[in-house]
């Protein structure tokens, strides 16, 4: 069993002060074995901040990011699962799913984790999973209205993958889960 | 030789020798009751007591000796007289033929003891027989300890359960003035101690006068157990009495020690109500007297006091104890004019505890405190003292903890004066301090006026200070330093538009100071503090509200245009278009064609004059179409400008790839799935056929600098884009098309040996997206059919 956190767009400090303290207190040190992170954190005090919940750090940049060192994409491996990583503004239309589907057969991954829109978002596709953990600090958007902080964990085991959408609604927080299984048939054929 | 400490040793040994072989012989006549035998070997024992030799520690050791079996012969003269062997009037006179005086007083003070307990004569006869007598001995070190062999064997019969004085005024009364009696001349042998011996062992002789100083301090313990002594005794008598051998005493190490004495042994109710007469004493000590240490404690004291009950406060209110101690401590600086700058500010830091702590509603108190400490600190410009510097950051730490409320601090108007004080750096380190307690307790700063207040608490940062100098500044703490202004900004906030436009333009009006290097942390979240009050003006219907409203969508973007204007000129030309592009998406949901056409014109200009790396142009072409996209306020005209303009900057993009690829997403520009108008398929398929063209160009130009096929993926990439445009059924997009496409793909990857394999994956994941489709059925499946993955 691993714990893979996705998070992003926190936009601190453009457009929040900091991580609400509710999911700062959930989120501890030494839970998590990687995170993925879409990007637009925005600076150094954030990505120090996710380093010390788990040194397994993969970011991809954001529009709004001080360090352009972070990739455009990037995909890994975790288990059976290959997943992939991008910010999103680069995908035009923003948020748009075929596009998105585009991008994940481009990168070809079974999970794909994208932001940008601020919008939290899991659902199955094309016998994949495409994520966007919406916005840690639910920013204010210009894609999506009342933004509510949110984020993802999945749980990766064998070839079964549950994910779980950690969302804070008027100060509590409620979670939603969806389950994946992979079938041999979306295994990647080569 | 022998070296002062080991003559010292080897007096003593001999003291104690002498003490030993007189005792034996002592036990050895009590043991045979030969009253007249232990008598003279007594005498012969304490006259070991009459040494000048000794310091005072090691007459400390003898005098232990001493003191055990004098406790022996105290036994037995109670056994003596309750036998009837001896009547204690007969004792007490025969004792008085010892012929030297100090072991006589010793043996006088033994008796007396127990002719006090027998009640044969009124005790206090006895006692100020004793204490008078005890005069006769006028060296300092001699004369201590005779007194507190006075003071100890009288303590058990003065204090406690069963006192001999209990309950009777006038009894009491000698009891007071014997102690008090006691206390002065002990006082006095004590201050006259230290003109005994050499000058330049005058350091040494304070050390060992400081050991003694629990000798004096007892007969205040024992004045503070008599239980007879009520608050109107304490206040007529007892203090008035000791506070004035304190004060005239003039002597540094007792004043400093008794003052603090009195402190601690008396109860804290009688130190209220007797506030005033306390107080008055410390301006009358020595100058040298670390009075802050004491009255620091007293105000401790005092708080805990206060905070011990509830039924206390009125009392500190009925005495006006602030006021009071207040007053003290301006009196005590004032009189102190040697006083360093930071022992007044740490008696402020004391007063500030006291006043937040036993009177947390008074802010004017607080405020009082802090206006005092201006007063002492100003003529002088800023602190260099870090002693000084660090009780000052407590000074001003205090309220912000107590409160945890920055809005409180925000309305004592001495705090920012108070922080003028402070160096730059401590000054911006305090500033950072208050911006983490607004963060801390999460409160928002809710007027333009408090914004305004705190604002010109934090100035340190908002701008650069007059000598301050920029090759000093390092660069991590400076960009901290902004983040954490950057971060404040999202903490000011009003739900009432109108006032929130004013907390904007104050805080416009301040960061504009910053200077080009601050701009960029501090900007963006000023816009997008202003863009979210759009947002809040749009939701609320606003349009419908009378002409004289200030907060319009209208009014805000001219500010939020300004603001961005400035922050371009910086030059910060990226992060400018970046916020130029939300403005747009704003003016668009608010429906401002102009407004929205402006933003975009902004982004232009600074596209094509001021963003010149390749990467950030990149980047910036998807933020131009990815904003156009969703643009719905334009009209034909004014949309055609700007879709020309951005698919024109695409394809001027330095490598090809890029290129390519802002090209084919410029073909979203033409067609829009939620706007109607926008369905322009002829359009699209010229920009993926230019897109296919610099593909073409891209390979040709692979194979000719480096001999291999080019870069396939963009082939893939369109071949998806004709797919997505197919599926919305776009009439120019055809099947027959799209077959072309993959048979060339095809050819190419075949040709082609040492082709990427990530094109390859992906044209086969292409091929099975394909394959899935078909086999879906449906209309779908039947467009796809003719199609031959």
């Amino acid at each position: 069993m691993v714990l893979v956190l996705a998070i992003g767009d926190l936009h601190i400090p453009h457009r929040a002060p900091d991580l609400p303290a509710k999911f700062k207190s959930m989120l501890v040190p030494g839970k998590i074995q990687h995170i993925l992170c879409t990007g637009n954190l925005c600076i150094k005090e954030v990505h120090d901040y996710l380093k010390s919940l788990c040194p397994d750090l993969h970011i991809t940049r954001g529009e709004y990011d001080e360090d352009v060192r972070y990739p455009e994409n990037k995909t890994l491996t975790i288990g059976q699962f290959k997943l992939g990583l991008c910010h999103g503004h680069q995908i035009i239309p923003w948020g748009d799913l075929d596009s998105l589907a585009m991008l994940q057969r481009q990168l070809d991954v079974d999970i794909l984790v994208t932001g940008h829109t601020h919008q939290f978002k899991a659902y199955k596709h094309e016998g994949g999973v495409v994520i966007n953990p919406g916005s840690a600090t639910g920013a204010y958007s210009s894609i999506t209205y009342d933004v509510n902080p949110s984020f993802v964990l999945m749980d990766i085991d064998g070839l079964r993958v549950v994910v779980y959408v950690y969302e804070l609604i008027d100060g509590e927080v409620k979670v939603d889960k969806i389950d994946f299984k992979k079938t041999a048939t979306t295994q990647s054929t080569h | 030789m022998l070296t002062d400490a080991e003559d010292e040793e080897k007096w003593l040994a001999e003291g104690i020798a002498g003490i030993q072989h007189n005792a034996f012989y002592m036990h050895r006549a009590l043991d045979s009751n030969d009253l007249r035998a232990a008598l003279r070997y007594s005498v012969q024992m304490l006259s070991e007591l009459r040494t000048s030799l000794l310091s005072p520690n090691k007459y400390y050791e003898l005098y232990m000796r001493a003191f055990d079996e004098l406790r022996k012969l105290e036994m037995f003269f109670r056994e003596e007289t309750a036998r009837d062997a001896i009547s204690i009037v007969e004792l007490y006179e025969l004792v008085q033929h010892a012929g030297n005086i100090l072991p006589r007083l010793y043996l006088l003070c033994t008796v007396g003891s127990v002719y006090i307990k027998l009640k044969e004569a009124p005790g206090k006869d006895v006692l100020k027989d004793l204490v008078e007598m005890c005069r006769g001995i006028q060296h300092p070190v001699r004369g201590l300890f005779l007194r507190s062999y006075l003071c100890q064997i009288s303590r058990d019969k003065l204090t406690g359960i069963g006192s001999h004085f209990e309950g009777d005024a006038d009894l009491i009364n000698d009891a007071v003035e014997f102690v008090l009696q006691n206390f002065t001349e002990m006082n006095k042998l004590w201050v006259r101690l230290q003109h005994q011996g050499l000058t330049r062992e005058k350091d040494k002789r304070e050390k060992e006068r400081g050991q003694l100083r629990d000798l004096v301090g007892k007969n205040l313990h024992v004045l503070s157990q008599i239980e007879g002594i009520d608050l109107d005794m304490y206040k007529e008598t007892v203090l008035p009495r000791v506070l004035e051998q304190v004060v005239n005493c003039k002597d540094e190490l007792a004043q400093h020690y008794l003052m603090d004495c009195i402190i601690q042994v008396f109860p804290d109710e009688y130190h209220l109500q007797t506030l005033e007469t306390l107080l008055t004493a410390f301006p009358q000590l020595q100058p040298t007297v670390d009075t802050k240490v004491v009255l620091s404690r007293l105000m401790e004291r005092l708080s805990i006091y206060a905070a011990s009950s509830t039924e206390v406060l009125p009392e500190f209110l009925q005495v006006e104890a602030f006021a009071k101690l207040s007053n003290a401590i301006g009196k005590v600086i004032e009189a102190q004019v040697d006083m360093p700058i930071v022992g007044a500010i740490t008696l402020y830091v004391s007063l500030l505890t006291f006043a937040l702590r036993v009177h947390p509603d008074r802010l004017d108190y607080v405020d009082q405190v802090l206006g005092a400490c201006v007063k002492k600190l100003s003529g002088k410009a800023k602190l260099e003292d870090t002693k000084a510097t660090k009780q000052i950051v407590a000074l001003l730490s205090a309220p912000l903890e107590k409160y945890n409320d920055i809005a409180t601090a925000l309305k004592l108007p001495n705090y920012p004066r108070v922080m003028d004080h402070l160096d730059n750096g401590t000054n911006k380190v305090m500033a950072v301090v208050i911006i983490q307690s607004i963060m801390k307790s999460n409160t928002s700063i809710s007027s333009a006026d408090k914004v305004e207040a705190l604002f010109e608490l934090i100035k340190g940062l908002i701008k650069d200070t007059d000598g301050a100098q920029d090759d000093e500044l390092d660069e991590e703490e400076f960009k901290e330093e902004q983040n954490s202004v950057a971060r404040l900004i999202n903490m000011l906030h009003n739900d009432d538009p109108e006032e929130m436009l004013k907390i904007i333009c104050t805080v416009k009006k301040h960061l504009i100071l910053g200077g080009p290097k601050r701009l960029a942390f501090t900007i963006p979240s000023l816009i997008f503090s202003a863009l979210k009050l759009v947002r809040h003006l749009h939701g609320q219907d606003g349009d419908a509200i009378g002409e004289e409203v200030a907060a319009t969508p209208k009014k805000i973007f001219q500010i939020v245009h300004q603001t961005i204007e400035a922050l371009a000129s910086v030059p910060s030309p990226e992060l400018a278009l970046r916020l130029y592009l939300q403005c747009a998406e704003a003016a668009n949901d608010c429906d401002l064609e102009p407004v929205t056409y402006g933003f975009f014109t902004q982004a232009f200009v600074l596209y094509e004059e001021e963003v010149a790396d390749s990467k950030a142009q990149v980047t910036a072409i998807h933020l131009i179409i990815g904003t156009l996209q969703r643009m719905n306020v334009f009209g034909v005209e004014n949309r055609d400008t700007l879709t020309h303009k951005a698919t024109g900057y695409s394809a001027k993009l330095l490598k090809k790839l890029d290129q390519c690829r802002a090209v084919y997403a410029c073909s979203h520009l033409f067609w829009v799935d939620e706007q109607d108008g926008i369905r322009d398929g002829e359009r699209v398929l010229l920009c993926l056929k230019r897109a296919l063209r610099i593909a073409n160009a891209a390979q040709q130009m692979a194979n000719v600098t480096r001999g291999s096929s080019g870069p396939v993926i963009l082939f893939v990439e369109i071949l998806n884009k004709y797919l997505y445009f197919f599926e919305r059924g776009n009439p120019q997009i055809t099947s027959s098309l799209i077959q072309d496409l993959i048979d060339l793909i095809k050819t190419e990857t075949q040709s082609d040996s040492t082709s990427d394999p990530s094109a390859n994956a992906f044209f086969a994941c292409t091929l099975r997206y394909i394959e899935f489709q078909k086999q879906k059925g449906g209309a779908m499946g039947e467009k796809y059919e003719p199609i031959k993955a």
